[in-house]
């Protein structure tokens, strides 16, 4: 089993966010996701520079996937979306079944992303027969449910799990890290680039429950698979995508690759969790 | 503009089309639908019976089987399709890639229409279900503002029903998996939305304590209006503001009856009402405003005004009794 870095999901300053990828492609990690995937007021990084820092991660001997947007809403946003789609050079990661139809129509093949409802091994063969090369498992499906998926048969495309990371949890029309900071989503001033790891919500207990990214919520504690890593591989499954939340995530994913199985750089230990996995809350820690 | 009531069992039924619904839409007893509450939902039996008395009034039935089979358990999902299919309902009302594909094959006749799980907000998305599976009609997500409503309508092959009045979903419906953190339970394969047993209303030192699987949702005083608890209408603390609010949203309702002429206007069939899950009160006191406001609106366009009667009791069966226009107007977003 590979590692696999997924999209970043924060908004970063583009120096940092170059710099990240300047790492990534001195790292071992053979398989980069780029792209923004959660909101299209986010303009630090424009088609052009995520398609710079593709062909200087593929010049690296990465390969490199394009991901796309994950709720489309205007229709200039479908619109930059077929362009990405129609790149000439790199697969993209569909977020949106808009995406995937954006794909098929080109005859281009595709990866399917964690937010697309692939629920069953009939929905991911129609999706295969459409393009579909491999899929990142649903973040609230569990190892019980991809075992049964690939004991009725053999899958003829890759699965990805997605094991390290806070969690893509929802997703809204409403900015919330704007809303929070008294903004209107229309004169937001990209404020969640104040947030590099998204804003942390506790419950009136104090117990972290949720990571505001823009019109993205997410789990406030990270999903740390590493220990499954065995497991996985016995299973078939092809990648174990780290999440990127700092340069640690890139340090992280080299570890693994270096087959060092209990990583202990996860920033908050006590906020790590892996109960979708064992079929229980996905906050629990099993 | 069809009037889309919901029906949680025979006597809502019978109550919506009396009341003036164009159609309605129910749910199996069983996990084929996200509204899965005990208690709740029909029988086959019962389907047939709400068949024979929709079509006796001259109205439309549809059959929402919109949460998404589980490996090595598709027959159940499998099995609901062939039962709306001999019980003779107008259209089903489905989210899942492999139903769609199921039900396209083997009943072509049969009506589909795009569930609001299935999350389409984008020509893409419609042409590729419409293509693929001939869907009639797709469900918006309430995530688009009215402009992008009216975008969408002037280039969708499908035709597009749109949540009117009803509990406000904030999140792309179909792609949330807020409750299945917190519960286990995941609203897509079967589960409810903050499923009743986990939810515990505690007292404490004078407070209401709302929890989800123990976790804290929100703490009020003892006799404040509070909705059903779900994750996103919780009230919590960030690291800058250390009281707490309603960081994603209040409870409150959507309500859309301003925006009537402008959703006539953008060409939108149908018009749907939340709420499967509430009472036959509900339906009733629902279903009637929103007759008599379509009615208004359709004898003369040019006239119409919501009239503060109707908002008022509206506003008696909404969460929180306060309603919204959501993510149709901008400035809620």
């Amino acid at each position: 089993m590979e590692v696999s870095l997924g999209p970043l999901l924060y908004c970063w300053p583009k120096e940092k966010v170059i710099e990240f990828y300047r790492a990534v492609a001195d790292s071992q990690i053979p398989l980069v996701y780029l792209g923004e995937t959660i909101c299209s007021r986010r303009r630090e990084l424009k088609f052009t520079d995520y398609m710079d820092l593709a062909h200087m991660l593929k010049a690296s001997g990465k390969e490199v996937v394009l991901s796309t947007l994950a709720l489309l809403e205007a229709p200039s946003e479908y619109t930059e979306l077929k362009k990405q789609v129609n790149n000439g050079e790199f697969t993209i990661e569909a977020n949106d079944m808009g995406a995937v139809q954006a794909a098929k129509e080109l005859g281009l093949p595709f990866i399917c992303g964690p937010t697309i409802n692939n629920y069953n091994l009939a929905s991911l063969k129609k999706l295969h027969s459409w393009g579909m090369q491999r899929f990142v498992m649903p973040v609230e499906l569990s190892k019980h449910w991809l075992d049964k998926v690939i004991s009725i048969e053999a899958p003829a495309f890759e699965i990805e799990v997605f094991g390290h990371g806070f969690m893509p949890l929802a997703l809204s029309a409403r900015c919330f890290t704007a809303r929070h900071k008294g903004l209107a989503k229309d004169k937001c001033q990209t404020i969640c680039i104040s947030n590099p790891k998204g804003l942390l919500a506790q419950t009136q207990e104090s117990e972290p429950l949720l990571r505001l990214n823009g019109i993205q919520t997410q789990s406030a504690a990270c999903i740390d698979l590493s220990s499954e890593r065995s497991d996985m591989e016995k299973m078939g499954v092809d990648y174990f995508r780290v999440s990127p939340s700092g340069i640690k995530s890139v340090e992280l994913a080299d570890k693994l690759l270096n087959g060092e199985h209990e990583p202990q750089i996860h920033t908050d230990a006590e906020l790590s969790c892996n109960g979708y996995w064992h079929q229980q809350a996905g906050f629990n820690r099993v | 503009m069809e009037l889309l009531c919901p029906a949680g069992n025979l006597a809502s039924l019978k109550i919506a089309l009396n009341a003036g619904a164009d159609a309605v839409y129910l749910g199996l007893k069983n996990d084929t639908n996200a509204r899965s509450f005990a208690g709740l939902n029909f029988t086959p039996k019962k389907l047939q019976q709400a068949a024979e008395y929709t079509k006796k009034l001259g109205k439309k039935l549809f059959l929402t089987i919109n949460t998404f089979p589980k490996p090595g358990e598709e027959q159940r999902w499998y099995e609901a399709v062939d039962i709306a299919a001999s019980t003779g309902v107008d259209a089903l009302i489905v989210a899942d890639l492999s139903l769609l594909d199921y039900a396209h094959s083997r009943y072509p006749h049969l009506p589909l229409h795009l569930s609001v799980q299935a999350s389409a907000t984008n020509l893409g998305a419609l042409q590729l279900y419409k293509e693929e599976f001939n869907i009639e009609r797709a469900v918006l997500p309430r995530v688009l503002s009215m402009k992008q409503v009216r975008d969408l309508s002037k280039v969708t092959p499908v035709d597009l029903e749109v949540f009117a009045f009803g509990s406000l979903c904030i999140m792309a419906e179909g792609r949330c998996h807020l409750s299945s953190y917190v519960t286990g339970q995941s609203p897509n394969t079967g589960g409810s939305c903050s499923p009743a047993k986990h939810v515990r209303w505690q007292e404490q030192d004078g407070a209401r304590l709302t929890r989800l699987n123990e976790v804290l949702i929100d703490k009020s005083s003892v006799d404040e209006q509070m909705g059903y608890p779900v994750v996103c209408k919780g009230r919590y603390t960030t690291q800058d503001n250390h009281e707490p609010t309603y960081l994603l949203e209040s409870p409150t309702s959507l309500n859309t009856l301003s925006l009537l002429p402008e959703l006539a206007k953008a060409n939108v069939v149908s018009l749907k009402i939340e709420g499967r899950q509430r009472s036959p009160a509900y339906v009733e006191q629902v279903t009637s405003v929103w007759r008599r406001a379509i009615d208004t609106y359709l004898d003369n366009p040019d006239q119409y005004q919501t009239q503060d009667e109707w908002n008022r009791a509206l506003s008696k069966v909404s969460e929180g009794q306060t309603t919204t226009l959501g993510a149709y107007e901008r400035t809620w977003q």
